[in-house]
């Protein structure tokens, strides 16, 4: 029934559930928004996840070391990136085309690398739950925030972070210039390949991790495809939340959370049917995108090559 | 000009990662050259009945299925079946090699046809989604037979032969089985797409569990994707969350959800292949399909010169479907005898399951 939706129960579970779902949607994304500032479009983040997914889960499941996982998918995000960036600051090639080889080569491979290394599905134990002292004790808020693994508490921290360096020093002065005018930025000293490696190279990094908050934190499994579109979906929250941080916060909380109910929908039997149901998330993210169309605009430069003197 | 080079090798490099799922030989026993023809060779032109002799050509098949020979579900369950076809004909007598990850449609009706075209004797599409290009495709390979599930269509042709599990029987002891184990008496259901196999499944469990306790509340559960291990998992933590001690799924995304139900202590039921190897505390047993019923009648069938146009059930009585029991699981003694005798009910047909 529908009052049922309304019990202390199902609003902890909604929250929560929405603050894990929404976990590897913000990696992803605050990646995705450092690059796409600095004029790069990274379409290759599902590859990148996939790959990081896989490497975290294998080096976890061998070593039964977590971190060591957690650090070979970042390793692994960062070569992805450095290749991502050579092909695109270097080669000038086209980022949306490159982007998708490289997101087919993360799935072909890590496909590949499954079948080889493990052959059948598999699980770990994961990052387990983490309390925060005295906050976890917080009645309901503490279930909702305070009661999660730790990459999720990264994911958080990490907004804030990103704001911060986007905005108030001197890198992400730059990162910002490149992307909306590298000719000017070029003049006066800024290494436009420089900052794009970095911004690139963090992006896979931070989807290397966002894979492997999946695949040893929140799922604790490994299977061919997993993300299953999320990297895209990730992308899309980054225009979404209109190259800001906490834009991308909020359209990954706004998604993830009605996803959550309309998983309690579905449990507490509600008469909606399960298509429609299903489909809530991303109806609702469409009206709001529609709705609050942003004055700001992507950055100028987004998805061009940089060529001095062009 | 050199943006156009780029263009053109990253292409390259995107359609070569789209062929990379290919085909993979399975066996690698190569067919014995065809020297030693039997005597009465020339005189064979009919199908010759009943002959002891090993057949001078192994029975090759070639499958091609949506998602991994190693998903622990419906892929799986195909690949299982042609090993043990393979253990009981041996590798020189029947070979086969497959295509998986073939979620693309158009991809899948290129492999059937390629296969077709290489003379496989038998051609298996293995999900109901490929049904429209069967439809197209074999009529151009008389000479070639086709398979395709899970359904009972067989489009009229006289070369295709079309299988479906009725997945509804062991739904239905799973749930019998679950009702009996339930202490909350809440159940959670995950399940992919409301349609086909997995809506049978469930509405067998849910059936089950109805005819053994109608006070037991079944949550039910469909995440809209058969891939999304995220929201599969998620979907069992919110059962679990909503009260539910015991979990049951179907396809292959629900090895997160397996995840869940471990850490909260919570049983689960599998269903398409076993799915005890991933949490062997708590899967108390899995309805395994056991294709290789319906392939040996297949290639009995083939080998006499009938290529199609008959459909296939797997289910409880021919050995078709199959309820596995972790033995790592204690079952105690009166439900494993419950769960029993609802087989043996559902194969003599005094229990009748009525389906929504």
């Amino acid at each position: 029934m529908i009052s049922d939706l309304f019990s202390v129960t199902v609003l902890v579970g909604i929250l929560a559930s929405g603050i894990r779902l929404s976990t590897p949607y913000l990696f992803a994304a605050i990646g995705e928004t450092f690059g796409q500032k600095s004029g790069v479009l990274n379409l290759g983040v599902e590859g990148q996840m996939l790959l990081g997914a896989f490497a975290a889960f294998y080096v976890a499941l061998s070593t039964g070391n977590l971190w060591l996982g957690l650090l070979t998918a970042i390793i692994v995000g960062a070569l992805m990136g450095l290749a991502m960036a050579y092909v695109t600051v270097n080669l000038h090639a086209e980022q949306g085309i490159s982007g998708i080889g490289f997101y087919l080569f993360g799935l072909g491979m890590s496909d590949l690398l499954f079948q080889k290394l493990m052959g059948t599905v598999e699980t770990v134990k994961g990052f387990p739950k983490l309390y925060i002292p005295v906050l976890s004790d917080i009645p309901y808020l503490g279930e909702i925030f305070f009661q999660q693994n730790i990459l999720v508490y990264f994911a958080y921290l990490l907004v804030p972070v990103a704001w911060f360096v986007l905005n108030k020093t001197t890198l992400g002065l730059k990162i910002r210039s490149v992307g909306e005018n590298p000719d000017a930025a070029d003049s006066l000293g800024v290494s436009v390949a420089r900052v794009r490696y970095f911004t690139i190279i963090l992006g896979g990094t931070l989807s290397g991790i966002a894979g492997a908050s999946m695949s040893i934190a929140l799922l604790n499994v490994f299977q061919q495809n997993m993300t299953s579109g999320l990297g895209f979906i990730a992308v899309a929250l980054v225009y979404f939340g209109a190259w800001r941080p906490i834009g991308v916060l909020g359209g990954a909380l706004l998604f993830s959370l009605i996803n959550s109910l309309q998983l309690w929908i579905q449990v507490l039997s509600i008469p909606i049917p399960s298509d429609l149901a299903v489909m809530m998330p991303y109806v609702v993210t469409i009206l709001v995108l529609v709705a609050t169309v942003s004055k700001v605009r992507a950055p100028s430069a987004l998805s061009k090559a940089f060529e001095r003197g062009d | 000009m050199k943006k156009f080079v780029w263009f053109v090798l990253t292409l390259a490099l995107v359609l070569s990662a789209c062929a990379a799922p290919a085909a993979e030989e399975a066996s690698a026993a190569e067919a014995p050259a065809a020297t030693e023809a039997p005597a009465e060779a020339p005189a064979a032109t009919e199908a010759p009945a009943a002959t002891e002799a090993p057949m001078a050509e192994p029975f090759r098949v070639a499958v091609v299925m949506p998602s991994a020979t190693t998903d622990l579900a419906f892929g799986q369950s195909m690949y299982d079946a042609l090993v043990r076809v393979q253990e009981e004909m041996g590798a020189e007598n029947f070979e086969f090699v497959y295509s998986e990850g073939m979620f693309v449609v158009d991809d899948a009706a290129a492999a059937i046809r390629d296969y077709a075209t290489q003379g496989f004797d038998l051609v298996i599409a293995h999900g109901s989604q490929y049904g429209s290009s069967l439809q197209e495709i074999a009529p151009d390979f008389p000479e070639t037979s086709f398979a395709w599930g899970t359904t009972v269509d067989t489009f009229g042709e006289p070369n295709i032969f079309a299988y479906e599990a009725l997945s509804q029987e062991g739904g239905y002891v799973n749930g019998v089985l679950a009702a009996k184990l339930s202490a909350s008496k809440v159940i959670g259901v995950v399940g992919p797409i409301e349609t086909g196999d997995a809506k049978l499944y469930v509405d067998g469990f849910k059936a089950g569990v109805a005819a053994t306790d109608p006070a037991i509340q079944v949550n039910v559960n469909y995440i809209g994707s058969f891939s999304d291990v995220a929201l599969a998992s998620e979907a069992a933590t919110t059962h679990i969350a909503a009260g539910a001690d015991v979990l049951t799924g179907s396809a292959q995304m629900v090895v997160g959800a397996i995840g869940k139900a471990e850490e909260a202590n919570a049983l689960w039921f599998g269903t398409q292949s076993n799915q005890a190897s991933l949490a062997p505390s708590i899967v108390v047993a899995s309805q395994v399909y056991h294709w290789e019923v319906m392939l040996t009648e297949m290639i009995g069938l083939i080998e006499e010169g009938t290529l199609g146009g008959q459909s296939f059930s797997a289910n409880l009585a021919n050995g078709g479907q199959v309820i596995e029991f972790n033995d790592g699981y204690a079952l105690p003694e009166d439900a494993k005898a419950l769960a029993d005798e609802t087989i043996k009910g559902i194969v003599d047909g005094t229990i009748t399951i009525t389906l929504p």
